[in-house]
């Protein structure tokens, strides 16, 4: 294989593993921003997402019915955590957040291990997405190109709703300031639920796209949520575009990282963290303190 | 007609207020004054029900309107300019008038704020926080008024800002009087209350205490000055 092919290899790598984080990071993001609250769960709901999705596949014998049941499964437990546990919660301090969604974590990891035992699982992909795709002699997976170009679906379209839409501008304005939104007669409580359970539908997506490259395991979302807590912290707490550019710098941070310099690979992404919060302590796209 | 009937409420398990009386009928404006912490930003609160009623009743055009959301107090038609202006500082002028704008706009339609606002105008697509001192208090009024607001309540509209902008304001509350809004002002400055005031209800230790109409206010000013406003 010749540099430029290695290199094309990597670029794609870097693509494909950043819409993989950017789905599961958006979701964290989106629910930082408008509630202020990090959710600690949002890795289990990335396991659930995995579990619900290959369960569905597996018993309709269907790769793209198990893509509708992994965010729809996440939105619907993330909703219904919402409204029993949350909400109770919103006139408390932050503290109160992360205990109930890190002891959720907790129970909902353990739940689905119950459910569906320790074993690893994997999904069947339908033959468009396991076959290759050619870039001259090189043959690339065309799984990794599919999740290239959803990923870029879901950014451009996340962007449209944000940046066109009434329910973007509402969102903007809540993370901005909740109390004042709702004094101008907006039903605060309504885009909260509804921007929780997009969040985790996100994380569930994100859960089942990552099983046909590293099969699901109990414990997947604990490994993907640090990555995530770094990208958040690299973008912005509660950026959106902060999100996307952080994804896409971890991403590039560990494919190059992995292939060039092995050995250093692990470090390389918290070394990437603490250069940029040296530079921008508010990270990226946030707002500096 | 706002009518505000024995309110109690406070933050916590404090009771700040302690049984406010007072109405604020259409087409007039009501002053309230009173020393710093007697409870009038706490009033206007407690009618938009940010903070819960722990006794008596808030109605709009006999309407009741205790311990409903408040959202559905603003939709009712309650509009409320904060103290501090509080305007979202990263949306823009239009952006910042669209976040509570009716669907679709029934009174206060984009093009009759701007009219009324021609500064905002000038300035649709600069950020919020791009504004000067005056002109965010310009938009957080128009702001509130595009919720199409039968009432208005304006928590010191005109502190920190020139007296030029004092003028502008009290030419904007005389402008929603001639229109029928009732305002409700919660302010520091005599001179704008007396400008532009029917009646002053003054405030102390949770309860209004005094009602004067606007030529009493101005002839014994002073005294109420120094009875109920000097520490």
């Amino acid at each position: 294989m010749g540099s430029s092919q290695v290199w094309l290899n990597l670029t794609l790598n870097t693509l494909a593993l950043a819409s993989l984080l950017a789905m599961l990071t958006i979701g964290l993001t989106l629910i930082f921003g408008i509630m202020r609250i990090m959710n600690f769960a949002h890795g289990a709901l990335y396991m659930l997402g995995a579990y619900s999705g290959i369960a569905a596949a597996q018993l309709l014998g269907n790769f793209w019915i198990g893509l509708l049941a992994a965010p729809l499964a996440a939105a619907a437990f993330g909703s219904i955590f919402e409204y029993t546990l949350l909400r109770r919660l919103y006139r408390r301090d932050g503290g109160s957040f992360l205990l109930v969604t890190f002891g959720l974590s907790l129970v909902l990891t353990e739940a689905i291990r119950l459910i569906f035992g320790p074993n690893t699982r994997d999904v069947d992909l339908p033959s468009v997405l396991s076959g290759v795709v050619w870039f001259g002699d090189e043959p690339y997976p065309a799984y990794r190109i599919f999740l290239i170009a959803l990923g870029i679906v879901v950014l451009a379209s996340l962007a449209f709703v944000f940046l066109r839409t009434r329910l973007g501008l509402l969102i903007r304005a809540i993370a901005q300031n909740a109390e004042m939104t709702h004094a101008l007669g907006i039903d605060v409580q309504l885009i909260r639920s509804l921007t929780f359970a997009v969040g985790c539908a996100f994380a569930g997506l994100g859960g089942y796209l990552a099983v046909p490259l590293i099969t699901g395991y109990i414990g997947m979302g604990g490994a993907a949520i640090i990555d995530a807590f770094v990208i958040v912290m690299i973008g912005g707490m509660g950026s959106f575009f902060g999100s996307a550019a952080g994804s896409l710098l971890v991403a590039l941070t560990q494919t190059f990282g992995n292939y060039y310099l092995p050995d250093f690979a692990l470090v390389a992404t918290y070394l990437l963290m603490i250069c940029v919060l040296l530079c921008r302590p508010g990270g990226l796209f946030g707002e500096q303190e | 007609m706002l009518h505000i009937d024995g309110v109690e409420a406070g933050y916590g398990t404090g009771k700040v207020l302690l049984g406010v009386n007072l109405e604020a009928p259409s087409g007039q404006v009501t002053a309230v004054i009173g020393r710093n912490g007697v409870g009038k930003t706490t009033t206007l609160k407690a009618i938009l029900g940010i903070l819960p009623l722990a006794a008596g009743k808030v109605s709009l055009d006999n309407m009741d309107l205790s311990h409903k959301q408040v959202h559905e107090i603003v939709r009712s038609g309650i509009g409320y300019v904060p103290e501090g202006r509080q305007i979202f500082p990263t949306l823009t002028v239009l952006e910042n008038l669209r976040v509570g704008q009716r669907r679709p706009p029934r009174i206060w339609t984009e093009d009759r704020l701007l009219e009324l606002f021609p500064n905002l105008r000038e300035r649709a697509s600069n950020l919020g926080r791009a504004l000067s001192g005056g002109e965010q208090q310009m938009l957080a009024i128009a702001r509130a008024l595009v919720t199409d607001v039968k009432v208005l309540m304006l928590d010191e509209p005109t502190q920190g800002l020139a007296p030029k902008v004092v003028d502008q304001i009290g030419d904007v509350i005389r402008r929603l009087k001639a229109e029928g809004v009732a305002v409700l002002l919660v302010e520091q400055n005599l001179n704008l209350t007396e400008n532009v005031a029917d009646r002053v209800l003054v405030m102390s230790k949770g309860k209004i205490v005094e009602t004067v109409g606007i030529e009493s206010f101005r002839s014994n000013g002073e005294e109420i000055r120094h009875r109920w406003l000097t520490i």
